[in-house]
């Protein structure tokens, strides 16, 4: 069982976050790190691996230091990472990060099982999941809050609004996952020293064999217009309870009319 | 004038508001036509034209449903090959999204998810986003192909407006490769009878400060008649439904009024409520973060400030 995860280096959520000039995402000013919902990814692939026979590679796209969101899923356990890189990515749009992540996919080899979280917690789209499954002719099964893999069929079962569902696909298939599937570990010391011998393969789009102009800024489906700070919301009124706080945020609801 | 394609959201036939809402925001780009797909669109018709939709297509093949979004992507993609719209509106939920998704790499089309306001402009449309937990706002538009634009529910206040409703049965060709994930069984949730979460005016949630006794907040959110939501602390504890989470990983909801309670207002928590019109917050520590976005907060304890507040609300 061939795995591959694709997992997104991102500025920390805990931090301001911010634009450039250029309305791209400001990477500098903040802390980057693995994307939290992808360490479920990793997580669910290294399990799979475990409770049989199976390599798990992660993979990025990103500039320089996307290499630690590698570097971190190698810790947790992955046994080969592959970053692609390359100036002319900067500004990637959705489409065109699915392209990139299609043809690294394809170079990898043929995986059984390509796996991604959810969402990223930057761009929070959900959508790349779901354009990778189109541009490789596989079957989706997203948001999985359970995934078995048994005879050559991965089942998932996903609970929606309406409905728990169990959706079932034959592989190879893509799978992503929600952070309600398992509890992703954190990297042991055996497993931070062991990841400094692992492979990491690090390509260019050329190497893909990518135009160019079909990625980056300049060539993205979509433009970013204006970007706004929203100023942080003014603090209202806060009273504490004497036995009458119920009284007054009735009150409150009231002058504002939602009673 | 052209037309946009609006994706009807709706459950065996019952639209849902953002539909209309939709139907209200295509019309400022061009002429709305109603895209229904799965059964039950003669009952949805009269609707869907009261909100302005000149053309209703519809494909009632069951088969287009049981496959996740695969198929309904491509039904789409051959309405934007046939038509040529100005736009393509989707509702901005897991689904709808995918479905953008997948439709935009069909037609080399650029894509806009969790857009929460759609405005005609010199280039086509304009869109107002979210970003960051709500810490900035964007104006992005679409500069390739047909405009692919993923709306939140709550982005406008639907305006009826008479279209001619003209309605068209649509015979499409699904292939098997979008048929090859498929629902294979299916465990209906017991309804509460409370407004749907994403779409609701006033959302009621209830967190760790509950301890697992959501009665007060639903006692609340009833005489309110609003929803009830959820932070991830009382959906891992298993005391309320994952589909009631509200935040980065749960349901993004934009209502006129929210009440948290018993919630400390983690990032992640706020990234799905922070653009709620009017926050409310109740916390026995006023130092909880949530207090620094509310309109209005009160420190105390939940469990005689929710019942008391009920109170005073019934009696009005
Ligand atoms: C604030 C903001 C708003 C944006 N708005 C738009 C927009 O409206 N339209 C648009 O086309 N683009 C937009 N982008 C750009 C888009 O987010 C990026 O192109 C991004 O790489 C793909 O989308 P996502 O991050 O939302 O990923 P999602 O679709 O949310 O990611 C889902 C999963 O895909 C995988 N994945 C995603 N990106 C990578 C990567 N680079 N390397 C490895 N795995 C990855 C991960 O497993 C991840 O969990 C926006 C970006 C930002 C920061
Ligand atoms: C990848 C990732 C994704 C996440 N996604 C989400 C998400 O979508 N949604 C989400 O909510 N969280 C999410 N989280 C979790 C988030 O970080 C917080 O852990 C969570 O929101 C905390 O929930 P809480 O506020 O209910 O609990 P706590 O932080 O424990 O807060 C409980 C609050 O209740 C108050 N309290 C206690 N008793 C009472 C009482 N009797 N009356 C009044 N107040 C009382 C306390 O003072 C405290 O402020 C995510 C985390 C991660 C890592």
């Amino acid at each position: 069982m061939n795995i591959v995860v694709c997992v997104k280096h991102v500025p920390d959520a805990q931090s301001e976050r911010g634009f450039n000039e250029d309305n791209t995402t400001d990477r500098d000013g903040v802390d980057g790190l693995l994307s939290e919902l992808d360490e479920y990814a990793v997580e669910q692939a290294l399990q799979i691996a475990e409770a049989g026979e199976g390599e798990v590679t992660v993979l990025t796209v990103g500039p320089a230091d996307a290499a630690d969101a590698v570097k971190k899923s190698l810790q947790m356990g992955a046994d080969k990472g592959v970053h692609v890189s390359d100036e002319a990515i900067a500004g990637s749009d959705a489409p065109a990060t699915s392209l990139i992540l299609a043809e690294a996919i394809k170079k990898v080899g043929s995986p059984d099982l390509v796996i991604t979280g959810m969402a990223s917690t930057d761009g929070t789209m959900g959508v790349v999941p779901a354009m990778l499954a189109e541009r490789l002719g596989l079957p989706q099964v997203t948001y999985a809050s359970e995934l078995t893999v048994e005879d050559g069929v991965a089942t998932i079962r996903r609970d929606g609004d309406t409905a728990s569902e169990t959706i079932q696909a034959s592989l190879p298939a893509l799978v992503s996952v929600t952070d309600q599937i398992n509890e992703p570990r954190y990297p042991s010391f055996k497993g931070i020293m062991a990841a400094k011998k692992k492979p990491v393969e690090e390509w260019a789009l050329a190497d893909l064999g990518v135009d160019a102009g079909q990625v980056g800024l300049a060539n993205a489906w979509t433009a970013v217009e204006q970007t706004t700070k929203r100023p942080p919301r003014e603090q209202g009124t806060i009273v504490t309870d004497e036995g009458d706080g119920g009284t007054k945020l009735a009150e409150f609801l009231t002058t504002h009319k939602f009673v | 004038m052209a037309e946009v394609l609006v994706l009807v959201d709706h459950a065996n036939g019952e639209v849902k508001k953002p539909a209309a809402e939709m139907l209200t925001l295509a019309r400022r780009l061009g002429e709305p036509s109603a895209v229904f797909i799965g059964p039950g669109a003669e009952t949805a018709k009269d609707l869907l034209a009261r909100y302005g939709a000149e053309k209703i297509y519809s494909v009632s093949d069951p088969a287009a449903l049981e496959s996740l979004v695969a198929p309904q992507a491509e039904v789409l993609a051959q309405l934007v090959q046939e038509k040529q719209p100005a736009a393509v509106l989707i509702p901005s939920n897991s689904g709808g999204k995918e479905i953008g998704a997948r439709l935009a790499v069909k037609t080399e089309s650029g894509l806009i998810t969790d857009a929460e306001d759609v405005q005609a402009g010199d280039s086509g449309p304009v869109t107002l986003q979210s970003v960051f937990a709500g810490s900035y706002t964007v104006n992005a538009k679409v500069t390739k192909g047909t405009p692919i634009i993923c709306v939140k529910p709550n982005s406008a206040t639907p305006e009826q407006a008479a279209g001619a409703g003209a309605f068209e049965e649509l015979s499409v060709s699904i292939s098997d490769e979008a048929k090859a994930a498929r629902i294979t069984a299916s465990e209906p949730r017991k309804s509460s009878g409370r407004p749907e979460l994403a779409e609701a005016a006033i959302v009621v949630s209830g967190g760790r400060g509950t301890g697992g006794d959501f009665s007060p907040v639903e006692s609340f959110a009833d005489s309110l008649g609003a929803a009830v939501g959820a932070s991830r602390a009382a959906v891992d504890a298993g005391w309320y439904p994952h589909s009631s989470q509200v935040g980065q990983t749960g349901k993004q909801v934009s209502p006129q009024l929210y009440v948290a309670a018993g919630i400390s207002g983690a990032i992640q928590h706020r990234a799905g409520m922070q653009t709620s019109k009017t926050i409310v917050a109740i916390n026995k520590d006023e130092e909880a973060p949530i207090f620094e976005l509310v309109d209005f907060g009160v420190v105390g304890d939940l469990f005689q400030v929710l019942p008391q507040a009920t109170e005073a609300v019934k009696g009005k």
